[in-house]
């Protein structure tokens, strides 16, 4: 590993004891032992496997749901529906006051995406949970669905989530989040040239090798240990406190350890009903999903799609950016008004250009919600705008990596949404590729400084 | 349900079970006799987490019926360490990071060994077509293609 002093040699610290050392993982000796444990790794006298009876339409109104003749089923102990659960509705971000709650644990009068999950299924054996749970009988009146983001925007477009009451996030700004920032009409109207481009993504699933899930053991005096793999334990514990309505006190959550996750174990799904049935049931609790659920119904990243309108001078410039964000959250909220406001903030890029105007929507669809994934809210949109750059260097005849040299924010620049910039090192970020990829670039530009502002 | 007599040898210990007919391998280990080193990442003989070595050769305990491993010697990463002393499979994924969330890591390590037990000497491309099988969602394969290179290596300086 190598450590470049010679950026920023006058402002850096150089008493550094840890950066540039290579130190030994400490959880890799239990990884290559096979002694890491993993929730799955949990087992426990006389636990119960756990399977959900889930939705085969994406949008419905639930008529009844009847549960006699797997109750029959040899080995069944317990069948959970809406009713059992002690605060149905709830949602994930409602502890940094993101609201409303909008989602259901179990299904309640009606189901808005594919796969939702409508009965649990609590027996003896993982196979007697399967069998029976497929002889749960619910009776569905199908409604239109909608899965375009445009479409669900449009006047008369089925409503998706009646705890919205429309079918986009309504943010204290509005429909939308904005960012505006000098004119960028007036920007537009100076410009050279004008380039308005559009871009747009499918949802991506994470595809952990370890699946979603949690076990769950009764303490004997009330208090649960769930073993989780969740990537946000403390979300998981407050919000399954929500749900259950029981003090914290009462949850010891055991975690930390997750085969792969990227952001594809931060919502709460798993731990709440699994609680749940080893409370009802006096229990040890396994909840794991299949492989198939894990592709089919565990949050995937957002689709998205991006329009972008520049305005650049010949020079280089760009003195204009107008752009639209949509992120299709799917049937329910989870982290995406999150994911989509962070889109706000990011959308201009590293570049600094004078006249921005930024509007960036979270829209409900009948699709499987959406959630976090490795820079979600951003990544896409770094597609997006890098794609753009490129298009745009091409458009004035300049090179891409010149062309980004001359637009490159550096301290003291301010940002679209008002934070000046500090502590940047874009332009020494390309110094390096230009070097590394051997992609030669001006003098003047490998003369630049990001700290050094006009340098 | 009814019960069939298993007899195996795992990591050298003799085991017998009286094991629920059609049970895999992978649950007979895991749920049955407590060695939770094989993973179940798929169910399904795709992902390879579940990898062990029965007589020698590399094989899916997620698709292997329990009944079938009857009188058959069976190797876990569990028992590749002797006396608390890392394999040198074990030692090069430590020393070249070939780790991160762990979880394909029992089954990347028995695709390794069996490799090396017989090419010790591997090509790079024999690594990755020895490793095809087994999938990882963290690394980007390249450290656990070093490890298993090194531990090749180290293997042959010892050897010499």
């Amino acid at each position: 590993m190598e450590l470049r002093k010679s950026y920023f040699a006058d402002v850096r610290k150089d008493d550094l004891h840890e950066i540039g050392q290579p130190r030994p993982r400490s959880d890799s000796p239990g990884h290559v032992t096979g002694k890491t444990a993993f929730f799955a790794d949990r087992n426990f006298p006389g636990m119960l496997h756990l399977k959900m009876v889930r939705s085969p339409h994406h949008h419905a109104r639930i008529r009844s749901i009847d549960t006699s003749e797997a109750e029959k089923h040899p080995g069944v102990v317990k069948i959970l529906t809406a009713k059992d659960v002690p605060h149905n509705v709830y949602t994930i971000l409602i502890l940094i006051q993101v609201g409303p709650e909008d989602e259901t644990v179990l299904a309640d009068g009606k189901v808005r995406w594919k796969g939702e999950a409508v009965v649990a299924v609590l027996a003896e054996t993982e196979r007697a949970a399967q069998e029976a749970a497929a002889k749960v009988k619910v009776d569905y009146e199908v409604l239109p669905a909608v899965f375009d983001m445009e479409e669900a925007l449009k006047p008369g477009a089925p409503l998706v989530n009646e705890y919205h009451g429309q079918n986009y996030y309504l943010y204290d700004s509005g429909e939308c989040r904005k960012v505006r920032f000098g004119d960028v009409e007036a920007g537009f109207a100076g410009a050279d040239h004008i380039l308005e481009e559009s871009y747009q993504s499918s949802p991506i699933e994470h595809a952990p090798t370890e699946t979603t899930g949690c076990v769950v053991a009764p303490e004997g005096n009330d208090r649960f240990t769930c073993y989780t793999n969740t990537q946000a334990m403390f979300f998981t514990l407050d919000n399954t406190s929500i749900i259950l309505q029981m003090p914290g006190s009462k949850l010891h959550f055991v975690g930390g350890t997750v085969g792969g996750g990227f952001g594809g174990k931060v919502d709460v799904i798993v731990e709440p009903i699994a609680i749940l049935g080893a409370k009802l049931t006096g229990r040890p609790v396994c909840f794991i999903y299949s492989r198939e659920e894990e592709m089919q119904i565990s949050s995937p990243r957002a689709a998205e799609k991006v329009v972008i309108k520049d305005g650049v001078m010949k020079d280089g410039r760009i003195v204009a950016r107008k752009v639209t964000g949509y992120t299709d959250a799917g049937a329910y909220s989870r982290h995406s008004p999150y994911g989509a406001q962070k889109g706000a903030g990011h959308y201009p890029g590293p570049y600094t250009i004078p006249n921005v105007w930024i509007d960036t929507y979270c829209v409900y669809t009948n699709r499987t919600p959406s959630s976090a994934m490795r820079g979600f809210g951003v990544t896409i949109g770094d597609f997006a705008l890098e794609v753009q750059m490129d298009k745009l260097a091409r458009l004035i005849g300049m090179d891409p990596l010149e062309f980004r040299f001359i637009n490159a924010y550096r301290d003291g620049d301010m940002k679209a949404h008002r934070q000046p910039t500090e502590g940047a090192a874009l332009i020494e970020c390309m110094q390096e590729a230009s070097r590394a990829a051997n992609w030669p670039v001006a003098e003047k530009y490998m003369a630049m400084s990001s700290y050094v502002k006009g340098a | 349900m009814a019960k069939v007599p298993v007899q195996f040898t795992l990591n050298g210990s003799e085991k017998a079970e009286f094991i629920d007919s059609g049970t895999t391998l992978l649950h007979a280990l895991r749920d049955k006799i407590g060695d939770t080193s094989p993973k179940g990442g798929c169910h399904q003989g795709t992902c390879g987490a579940c990898s062990v070595i029965i007589d020698g050769e590399l094989r899916l305990s997620c698709l292997t019926l329990v009944e079938t491993c009857n009188g058959a010697v069976i190797s876990t990463t569990s028992g590749l360490s002797e006396a608390g002393v890392l394999h040198p499979l074990q030692r090069a994924f430590l020393d070249t990071f070939a780790t991160q969330c762990g979880f394909c890591t029992p089954g990347m390590i028995m695709a390794a060994k069996v490799l090396l037990d017989h090419t010790p000497n591997p090509s790079r491309d024999e690594v990755i077509e020895a490793l095809s099988g087994n999938i990882c969602r963290c690394t980007g394969y390249e450290p656990i293609i070093q490890a298993v290179l090194t531990a090749a290596r180290s293997n042959s300086q010892n050897a010499a």
